[in-house]
C-alpha cells in the first residue's frame, strides 16, 4: 500500500521535492508541500463532460485528494466514444455520480464528492469554499457565470490592488473539434472572462425571411422547423432541445422542407447539431486541453513552476500550432475590475450621491442612474422607471443599500472624461464611513 | 497559493451571500437608464422595477399603412446579452410582410446582422421603420408581400381591414386601434 502510493508520487516528487530555476515566487519544496496539496487543496471540476472526465482523471493522477464535480446532466450513448468514464450501462445516469465513483475506484485514496445539479442552484458559499475552479463547459453563459461567482469574491485594498487571500483562481478549458484553449484566470491579476469576452466570434444566426422563403441549404430547412413551423403548429408550447420527440418532430418537418426545395442533407444528427449547436468532439484534443489545465492546476496550488500567461490556443487542424498569448486586464472591467472606491457618510442622500459623482474627478459622470444588487435605485429613463424610482432620490444610499458598510453598486451615464463625452457604466465600491466592517441589519440585507 | 489555502481553512471568510448582478444586466441596465425613444413608443415592465430583462414595447405608427393602429413586441433578454440579441416577438395578430401572423420579426438587426454595439434603443427604432416601410423583399408573410409589391393600394386596405378586426383572405385579425 506505501509502496505503491510513494510509486505513485514518484514522478510528482521530482516536481515537488526539490528546487529549481523556473519555479514560482512562493515555491517551497519538501515533503510538507506535497502533503499539503493532498491535505488542503479543495478543487472543483465544473463539467463532467468530454472534458470533464479527462480532468477528473488528470488531477486525480496529480496528487490532487479533494475533488468536487457538478454537472446537470446524464449520460447518453453518443457520449461513450470519448468520455470514457462511462460505459453502456450508464447511459441515464448523471454524469457527475458515475464519474466520481469511477475515479475514485482507479485512483486510490481520492475522494470525489458528486453534484448532480446546475451550477446556478449552489449557493456562494458552495463556491467559494473551493481553492481552485477548473472549468470543462461549453458554453459561454455558464463560463460567464462561474466566472462573476469567483470575482465576486475578489475584494481590493485601498490602494486598488487585489487582495490576495480573496483570489479565487480559474482553469478554463474548451474544446471544439481539433481546435481547443486553455487559460489561467486569477481575478485582480490576469483577465477574466468579461475583461476578454470579445474573444468569442458571433454566432451564426440565418434571416428569419430566408428560413421562410429561400432556403439553400439542410440548415437553413432544420432551423425553418425549429423556429418557425414549430410555433405555427404548437401554439404555446415551448420546443425543448432535450426532449426526443421534440427533436424527431423537427428532424421530420425539415426532412419535409428539404424534399420540397430539392434539397439533401437533412439527418437526424445533423438536426441535433443545427438545434443545439453541437460541433463534432474530437477525444484527443479534449485530452491534450485537459493535459494543459491539470497541469496549470498544480503550478497554482504548488508553485512548482511559474503559470500559464494566461491564454493558450491549440490548432490541430492543419498541422500543429500552440501559442500562448499574454492578454490584459480591462482595469475598468464591471466584473473583475477595482471600481472607484466613494467614502460616504451614512446620511447622503441618493439625490445627493449622484450630484456627488458629477463632480468625482475620476467620474465627471452626469444623468447617473444607480442599481445595486440588482435592485434599480434609480433610473433616469425610460420615464415609467424613472417615476417609480423617484421617491428613492430623497432617502439615504446606507438605507437603500441595506446598511452595509461597504457594497459595490454600479452607476451608468453620461462621462465627460479627457474632455469627451461618452455613455458608460461604471463600479463603484461604496465605504461608508464610521460603520464596523460585519456589521449589517439582516433584515435588510436578506431582502430580494 | 497552499499557503493561503491553509489560512484560509482556518479562517473560512463569512462572505455575503447575495447574487450580484450579471454582465447582461449591467449592460441592459445601461441601455435602458439611456433610451430615447419617439413619442410614438413606449415601454413597460410587467414584473417591475428589477426585472428588466422582459418587457413590452407599444408603437402607435404616426404614418404610413399603419397609422392609428398599436402593436405589442415582447423582448426577452438573454443571460449572453449583448452577444445575442433579444428575443422579439409581435403580441399583435398583423398584416404585415416582415411579422408572419405567430409573431415571428424578420429584422436584420435580431438575427444575422446583431453586433454587441447595438442596443435596445436600435432594436425598438428598428421595429419602428417596418411599419413606415414594410419591405416585400424579406418576406415572413408571402401573401402580404406579393400583395404590397403587385398592388399597394389593395395592400393599404387589407391593412386597414385587418387593423379594424375583420377578414384578409381566410385570415381573421383582432382590431388594434
Amino acid at each position: 500500500m506505501a509502496d505503491s502510493a510513494t510509486s505513485r508520487s514518484r514522478d510528482l516528487d521530482k516536481l515537488l521535492l526539490r528546487p529549481g530555476n523556473l519555479v514560482g515566487p512562493s515555491f517551497e519544496p519538501g515533503p510538507e508541500l506535497r502533503d499539503d496539496l493532498r491535505d488542503y487543496a479543495r478543487v472543483l471540476v465544473v463539467g463532467a463532460g468530454g472534458l470533464g472526465c479527462e480532468l477528473l482523471k488528470d488531477l486525480a493522477l496529480s496528487g490532487f485528494k479533494n475533488l468536487d464535480v457538478i454537472d446537470m446532466d446524464r449520460i447518453e450513448v453518443t457520449n461513450l466514444n470519448r468520455q470514457f468514464l462511462f460505459r453502456l450501462e450508464d447511459v441515464g445516469k448523471p454524469k457527475a455520480e458515475v464519474a466520481a465513483k469511477r475515479v475514485m475506484e482507479r485512483v486510490n485514496g481520492v475522494n470525489i464528492v458528486p453534484h448532480f445539479c446546475r451550477i446556478e442552484d449552489k449557493e456562494l458559499d458552495f463556491y467559494n469554499d473551493f481553492n481552485i475552479i477548473v472549468l470543462g463547459l461549453d458554453s459561454i453563459e455558464a463560463r460567464s457565470y462561474i466566472n462573476a461567482v469567483a470575482c465576486s469574491f475578489l475584494e481590493y485594498n485601498v490602494d486598488d490592488t487585489p487582495r490576495e487571500e480573496t483570489i479565487k483562481p480559474m482553469v478554463d478549458g474548451g474544446t471544439e473539434g481539433f481546435k481547443g484553449h486553455a487559460r489561467v484566470i486569477l481575478p485582480g491579476i490576469t483577465p477574466c472572462f468579461e475583461c476578454t469576452i470579445w474573444l468569442f466570434p458571433p454566432q451564426v444566426k440565418f434571416p428569419l425571411c430566408t428560413l421562410a422563403e429561400t432556403p439553400r441549404t439542410a440548415a437553413h430547412c432544420i432551423e425553418y422547423a425549429h423556429l418557425i413551423k414549430w410555433d405555427e403548429v404548437h401554439s404555446g408550447k415551448a420546443f425543448d432541445p432535450d426532449d426526443p420527440e421534440h427533436m424527431q418532430w423537427v428532424y421530420k418537418e425539415a426532412v419535409k422542407r428539404a424534399e420540397l426545395f430539392g434539397i439533401p442533407g437533412v439527418t437526424y444528427s445533423l438536426t441535433q447539431g443545427v438545434v443545439k449547436n453541437i460541433i463534432p468532439a474530437i477525444a484527443s484534443t479534449n485530452a491534450i486541453i485537459s493535459a494543459a489545465c491539470a497541469l496549470e492546476t498544480l503550478k497554482i496550488a504548488s508553485g512548482c513552476s511559474k503559470t500559464l500567461s494566461n491564454y493558450l490556443t491549440y490548432n490541430g487542424v492543419e498541422g500543429l500550432h500552440i501559442k500562448a498569448t499574454e492578454f490584459v486586464r480591462n482595469k475598468d472591467c464591471l466584473v473583475c475590475g477595482p471600481g472607484v472606491l466613494i467614502e460616504l457618510d451614512t446620511a447622503v442622500t441618493l439625490r445627493k450621491f449622484i450630484d456627488m459623482l458629477e463632480e468625482h474627478p475620476r467620474l465627471l459622470l452626469s444623468k447617473a442612474s444607480v442599481t445595486h444588487r440588482g435592485k434599480n435605485l434609480y433610473m433616469q429613463a425610460p420615464p415609467v422607471l424613472e417615476e417609480m424610482t423617484r421617491s428613492n432620490l430623497s432617502l439615504p444610499l446606507f438605507d437603500l443599500m441595506g446598511k452595509v458598510s461597504r457594497d459595490v453598486v454600479h452607476v451608468a451615464g453620461l462621462s465627460s472624461m479627457d474632455n469627451k463625452k461618452a455613455s458608460s457604466m461604471r463600479k463603484l465600491r461604496v465605504a461608508f464611513k464610521g460603520v464596523p466592517d460585519g456589521v449589517t441589519d439582516m433584515d435588510m440585507a436578506g431582502g430580494a | 497559493m497552499i499557503k493561503l489555502f491553509k489560512v484560509k481553512e482556518k479562517q473560512r471568510e463569512n462572505a455575503e451571500n447575495a447574487k450580484k448582478q450579471t454582465a447582461a444586466e449591467l449592460r441592459l441596465h445601461k441601455d435602458i437608464s439611456e433610451l430615447n425613444l419617439p413619442k410614438s413608443c413606449s415601454i413597460t415592465f410587467p414584473n417591475g422595477k428589477d426585472d428588466l430583462m422582459n418587457f413590452e414595447v407599444l408603437i402607435r405608427p404616426d404614418e404610413g399603412y399603419y397609422v392609428g393602429g398599436k402593436f405589442l413586441f415582447s423582448f426577452q433578454v438573454s443571460p449572453h446579452y449583448p452577444h445575442e440579441a433579444p428575443k422579439v416577438k409581435c403580441k399583435t395578430k398583423i398584416y404585415h410582410p416582415n411579422i408572419d401572423l405567430e409573431g415571428n420579426v424578420c429584422l436584420n438587426i435580431l438575427r444575422e446582422d446583431w453586433k454587441p454595439v447595438l442596443n435596445i434603443n436600435t432594436i425598438i427604432y428598428g421595429l419602428y421603420h417596418l411599419f413606415t416601410e414594410p419591405n416585400y423583399e424579406d418576406p415572413l408573410n408571402h401573401d402580404a408581400a406579393a400583395v404590397l409589391r403587385d398592388n399597394p393600394v389593395l395592400f393599404g386596405t387589407n391593412v386597414k381591414r385587418a387593423m379594424s378586426g375583420g377578414f384578409v383572405g381566410h385570415t381573421s385579425f383582432s382590431r388594434c386601434t
